[in-house]
């Protein structure tokens, strides 16, 4: 046993030194803005994550009467009407289906302009990811079935590559 | 020490448009009592000396200076030394307008032209140059520009005040002494500035300035001694008596601008190394305040506005803050502690509960729906604001209004402690205000008229309001000429609205003068009869929920009566479902509910399904068709219809089922979405879910535009 001391004490300094480091809380305070990802179908989307509210699981909302199909209904969250939007509708990415595991990503933007909630249905949530504003690539020139004016750009985060949302236009309800 | 005065801004401009409305109340009371009450008169003062210290604190100097003007006058009256005649009240009820024009200037950021006030201004320098009525002097000294009235009692002193150069060391502060001095009279400070050395070696907590003072007052040589017993050792200081001659005139003033001002600790070296800035608004505001012995010193943001009843605090509608009489909030906090003790005794019983004892849970769960509806209803009073808030501005109005059109008019207000919902209060406004100027214009005649007619010269003009069940009625009603039908329906048809020919009932007849565009008045004036505003009116009270009616004889008078709910928070609703989605129809739309007959469903002119309801046939809209909601096709048989009415038009909505009415807590869906035709607003049910409230009117407007486009029948 006392053989073994020896390295053992090398390591010590070293896992002092981390903890320092930890509260400094260095770790959490990213530089670049940090996005929460999420899934719609296979493909991976990011949203600032200063808008995020919350996230909830599913319930079937109260329907709105000739609504277009991405607009799912309204429900109520603590007090305030908001309405539900499909993601995977709108944008025309993955299977639309609902079931326990389905998240709502409830995003909200309060300017002098815009002042509103809105919850978003989406396949899974993912991560959260720290980007430098000047890694975020432009949008590749092939159109898709997501509407130019959401996107704020691309990313690669790892192997995958993240459409990054521009919220505010998300937000906004003069959708085509 | 820098406070940030902007946070009490607000408070500010509430209790000087409160003060203001005191103001006007009191003058027109004043006026009505054709004589001076002492009382009244302290009011008016009371309430304009407080506009004044709040905006000489606050900076507001243009409100300041005026308002001086105002209590100057007002000053006098209180002494007794004048009396307030028609001219003065006039001249002040002016100066009311236009300081609440100032005071929304001051809100909105963007301080109102001057030209109005220097109108107003000339109007009192003028009837302030008139001798007032008894003997003696005014106290106060008008404004600057004027030359300043004095009696035998006063005195002019020059005082040489040559400080030291590290007074400012000691704490002392010159122009704090000045405005000190300034309280005993008449004071100009003339800043010797000789002494200053060049820019460069000047050091600010040196003072280098000597000054030359001049004060008219009636107060002893030891007085002024007195001020300045602080710095008598840091300072050589000569006072003398000096010959009237010797007060500085307006050039003096001109050269050195140097005055009593309220400048903060370097301020009075700082000032002088810019000479060519006379900072014009400060000083004249300093002056101002150094002029009035009645001044007194600032007052901070605390409640200016005197005598405040919770009955004339004024709310004013940019403001969204509200004035709560105290017994309301004392009962709220009376409920609340009730429903502590519910809370307690239920998490008491929870903690360990059994069977046995499940009397005393439904006992504690009895108590708390009580509490929570008691608690409702107090949230609910606070929001509830004494009628009186929409009536006081009429006598004004009226006022105004017979001094336009020559007619002579008795306004009568009953029931102002009817209370209604603040947002209510606000939306109804307008349309009073114009159901008023309606009934002075076009409802009452020319004395002369009146007298041919046989009835007194002076015309009646009634305002009324009060409690019908879960409705608010106002009632505007005149002794006029009444509303002429032949002629409205003579009208109407010239403008095409009706075709020629047709019957019409007397209250259809009536009905057309809220048709846009209508208008009866012969000639156009400038109060009203250019046909706008009926219309906008009637739109004004249904989207609040109301009605109007009209009830009207020639020659008797007229009566317009508004009924409106008491409040757009809360609606009672009738909760049914469609398929599986839950709606709330607003109780008051509903006529009946019943259950269909089959075979009393008739298709009329294409496909249009009615159904035979006794003598009436009512246009059928099937619910589920018109929003799209997915029921259950072997209930047909079942199905139940609503008749609801909305703008005199019936409509049977087909449900599928009834279930509870309740009062429902409207909530807005534009806040966050959008507005939905046929859909007034959501709200929460009991287990959470959000339930969509119907609007009839919208509803009729969704079937018509639909039925063109829906091929399936109902």
């Amino acid at each position: 046993m006392n053989s073994q001391t020896t390295p053992e004490l090398i390591a010590v300094p070293e896992v002092h030194t981390a903890a320092k480091d930890a509260y400094t809380g260095i770790d959490f305070i990213s530089t670049g803005d940090q996005y929460l990802t999420f899934y719609l179908g296979r493909e991976l989307y990011g949203v600032d994550i200063l808008n995020v509210t919350e996230i909830r699981g599913w319930d079937a909302p109260t329907r709105i009467p000739n609504a277009a199909g991405y607009m799912k209904g309204v429900v109520n969250i603590r007090g305030l009407v908001i309405p539900i939007i499909d993601l995977r509708i709108l944008f025309g990415v993955g299977e639309p289906t609902y079931n326990a595991t389905t998240v709502v990503v409830v995003l909200a933007i309060h300017t002098a302009q815009i002042d509103r909630t809105m919850g978003f249905v989406v396949d899974a949530v993912s991560d959260v990811l720290d980007v430098d504003a000047e890694k975020i690539k432009k949008n590749c020139s092939l159109s898709g079935t997501v509407s130019e004016a959401y996107i704020r750009g691309l990313v690669n985060s790892g192997k995958d590559v993240v459409t990054l949302l521009e919220i505010e236009r998300l937000i906004r309800l003069d959708r085509e | 020490m820098s406070i940030d005065l902007k946070q009490f801004h607000q408070t500010f401009f509430e209790e000087s448009l409160e003060g203001l409305d005191v103001m006007e109340q009191s003058l027109l009371q004043v006026q009505n009592e054709d004589g001076d009450n002492p009382e009244l008169i302290n009011t008016i003062f009371r309430a304009a000396h407080s506009i004044k210290g709040g905006s000489g604190t606050f900076g507001f100097a243009d409100i300041a200076e005026f308002t001086h003007l105002l209590e100057t006058l007002l000053d006098e009256a209180r002494d007794g030394k004048r009396t307030l005649d028609t001219e003065a009240i006039d001249l002040l009820l002016k100066s009311t307008d236009c300081l609440r024009a100032m005071v929304a200037g001051h809100m909105a950021d963007a301080p109102a032209a001057a030209n109005i006030t220097d109108e107003l201004a000339a109007g009192f320098k003028k009837l302030l140059a008139q001798a007032p009525g008894a003997a003696g002097a005014p106290q106060a000294a008008p404004m600057p520009s004027s030359t300043p009235s004095e009696s035998s009692s006063t005195r002019v002193w020059n005082i040489s005040f040559i400080p030291n150069r590290d007074i400012l060391l000691s704490g002392n502060e010159p122009a704090r002494i000045f405005r000190e001095l300034a309280e005993l009279g008449e004071c100009l400070a003339l800043a010797d500035e000789s002494q200053l050395p060049e820019l460069n070696l000047l050091t600010p907590d040196e003072c280098f300035l000597q000054w030359q003072l001049w004060l008219r007052t009636a107060a002893a040589e030891a007085d002024i001694r007195e001020v300045f017993e602080w710095v008598i050792d840091d300072c050589t200081l000569t006072v003398r008596q000096a010959a009237d001659a010797e007060w500085p005139g307006e050039d003096a003033q001109a050269d050195t601008p140097v005055r009593a001002q309220n400048n903060s600790e370097q301020s009075a070296v700082n000032e002088v190394t810019a000479p060519a800035q006379p900072a014009a608004a400060q000083a004249t505001d300093a002056q101002a305040k150094a002029t009035s012995p009645a001044a007194s010193p600032p007052q901070g943001p605390k409640k200016a506005a005197p005598a405040a009843e919770p009955a004339q605090a004024v709310a004013s509608p940019q403001s969204s803050s509200i004035r709560v009489g105290i017994d309301k909030v004392d009962s709220l906090i009376n409920l609340v502690g009730e429903l502590v003790i519910t809370q307690s005794m239920l998490s008491e019983l929870g903690n360990d509960f059994t069977m046995d004892r499940v009397d005393r849970l439904n006992n504690g769960l009895e108590q708390l729906m009580q509490n929570t509806r008691e608690l409702q209803e107090s949230v609910m009073r606070i929001r509830m604001l004494p009628i009186s808030f929409a009536f006081n501005r009429f006598p004004r109005m009226i006022r105004d209004l017979s001094q336009k059109t020559g007619k002579q008019v008795e306004l009568k207000l009953s029931g102002e402690q009817t209370e209604l919902d603040k947002t209510v209060m606000e939306q109804i406004s307008d349309p009073l205000v114009h159901l008023v100027r309606n009934a002075v214009d076009h409802g009452l005649e020319p004395p002369a008229e009146r007298e041919q007619a046989g009835k007194a010269a002076t015309g009646n003009l009634h305002l009324n309001a009060f409690h019908q069940g879960g409705n608010i009625v106002i009632e505007i009603s005149d002794d006029g000429r009444g509303i002429n039908g032949e002629r409205v329906l003579q009208k109407a048809i010239e403008k095409g609205l009706v075709p020629e020919g047709t019957e019409l009932s007397q209250q259809q007849i009536f009905d057309l003068i809220f048709e846009p565009g209508f208008s009866t008045a012969a000639t156009v004036s400038d109060i009203s009869g250019r046909g706008v505003g009926m219309d906008v009116v009637k739109r004004n009270i249904k989207s609040l929920g109301g009605r109007i009616e009209v009830i009207s004889a020639q020659g008797k008078g007229s009566t317009f009566r508004v009924h409106l709910p008491l409040t757009l928070a809360i609606l009672d609703g009738q909760l049914v479902r469609v398929g599986g989605e839950t709606y709330v129809i607003p109780l008051v739309t509903i006529v009946e509910s019943l259950q269909m007959q089959p075979d009393s469903i008739n298709y009329v002119s294409g496909n249009i399904p009615m159904y035979r309801l006794r003598e009436d046939n009512v246009p059928l809209v099937a619910m589920n068709q018109l929003f799209d909601v997915e029921t259950d096709p072997t209930a047909v048989d079942n199905q139940l219809l609503v008749v609801v009415e909305a703008d005199g038009q019936k409509l049977g909505l087909r449900i599928d089922d009834l279930l509870a009415q309740q009062q429902v807590v409207i909530k807005s869906l534009e806040s966050n979405y959008k507005r939905i035709e046929g859909v007034s607003g959501a709200t929460i049910l009991g287990d959470g879910s959000v339930a969509l409230i119907l609007d009839v009117t919208g509803i009729m407007n969704l079937a018509l535009s639909q039925r063109g486009s829906n091929p399936r029948a109902a």
